[in-house]
């Protein structure tokens, strides 16, 4: 099933156009985008409840299973789908010999953010932030005692 | 026979500086400008996930940020990209199934796009200020 279907009988007996993965981008960029609906929709009415929250409030909220399980998947797909999305931006207007270092650096700031934004997520998820070593003696100085 | 080098001059298919702006074109290059867009949005909610995640300090910093009317601008911006993006987007996937390519139905499903993306702008920034309170 999946992305085969879509190659017409005639490509695939020539083996004409595409070299093997033809049809895997596209298809990709649909499985992303149908997964996206449903998650970038709780995380609207997430951000709308609670955007404005305080710092106890919201890591106590997106360090419950649930939520911090949701957002590391959001992290996975969104980053997935931009990195398709952006490859194919640089591959329409980027002619010169910048293409090929504009894609692979494209990429790899597309898998850092989605790294930096998971180890976030489980930083606050698992042993939540405060039981873990603060990245600044600001912040450290900043915690409340009762966060202890 | 000449070359082929580029020098001369060779009439070319009219493009885009060519034809008026219709709904079709425009929705076509918004959803790849939003698209764009949205990547930078995706950066700052990542800034967001680690400032929760570095303590209370850089959290309430960032939050200091996005409260700045420069800030609530770029969201504001960045919620109707959003809708725009994800209403533009089942509007592809409609296609994807071969459904609605008459002239009519793509300019219905066109007009639906726009007027679903601005109602869900502001239905969620209505949500979002009567969630924040008048505290």
């Amino acid at each position: 099933m999946g992305r085969y279907r879509f190659r017409s009988p005639l490509g695939r007996a020539t083996g004409l156009g595409t070299a093997k993965a033809g049809a895997g981008h596209w298809w990709a960029e649909r499985v992303t985008a149908v997964a996206l609906v449903p998650l970038t929709m709780w995380f609207a009415a997430s951000i709308i409840a609670h955007g404005g929250s305080d710092h106890m409030t919201f890591t106590g909220w997106l360090g419950s299973p649930v939520p911090a399980g949701l957002m590391i998947l959001l992290l996975i797909v969104l980053f997935w789908h931009t990195e398709l999305g952006l490859q194919v931006v640089i591959e329409d207007y980027v002619h010169s010999g910048a293409k090929f270092p504009a894609l692979i650096v494209m990429r790899f700031v597309c898998f850092a953010l989605a790294l930096a934004g998971i180890l976030a997520t489980l930083r606050i998820a698992v042993g939540g932030w405060a039981a873990a070593p603060s990245l600044s003696m600001a912040s450290l100085l900043m915690q409340p005692s009762s966060m202890a | 026979m000449e070359p082929i080098t580029g020098k001369h001059a060779r009439p070319l298919s009219p493009n885009i500086q060519i034809y008026r702006p219709q709904l079709t074109s425009v929705l076509s290059i918004a959803n790849r400008l939003t698209g764009v867009f949205l990547s930078i949005c995706a950066m700052v909610l990542v800034a967001w996930l680690v400032a929760a995640a570095a303590g209370p300090e850089s959290y309430s910093a960032f939050q200091g940020l996005t409260g700045s009317w420069a800030g609530q601008i770029l969201l504001l911006g960045g919620t109707f990209a959003f809708f725009l993006h994800l209403c533009g987007g089942i509007r592809h996937l409609l296609w994807d199934t071969v459904h609605g390519f008459e002239l009519r139905q793509i300019y219905t499903s066109g007009w639906i796009v726009v007027a679903a993306s601005v109602v869900l702008t502001l239905a969620a920034w209505i949500a979002g200020l009567t969630m924040a309170g008048p505290s």
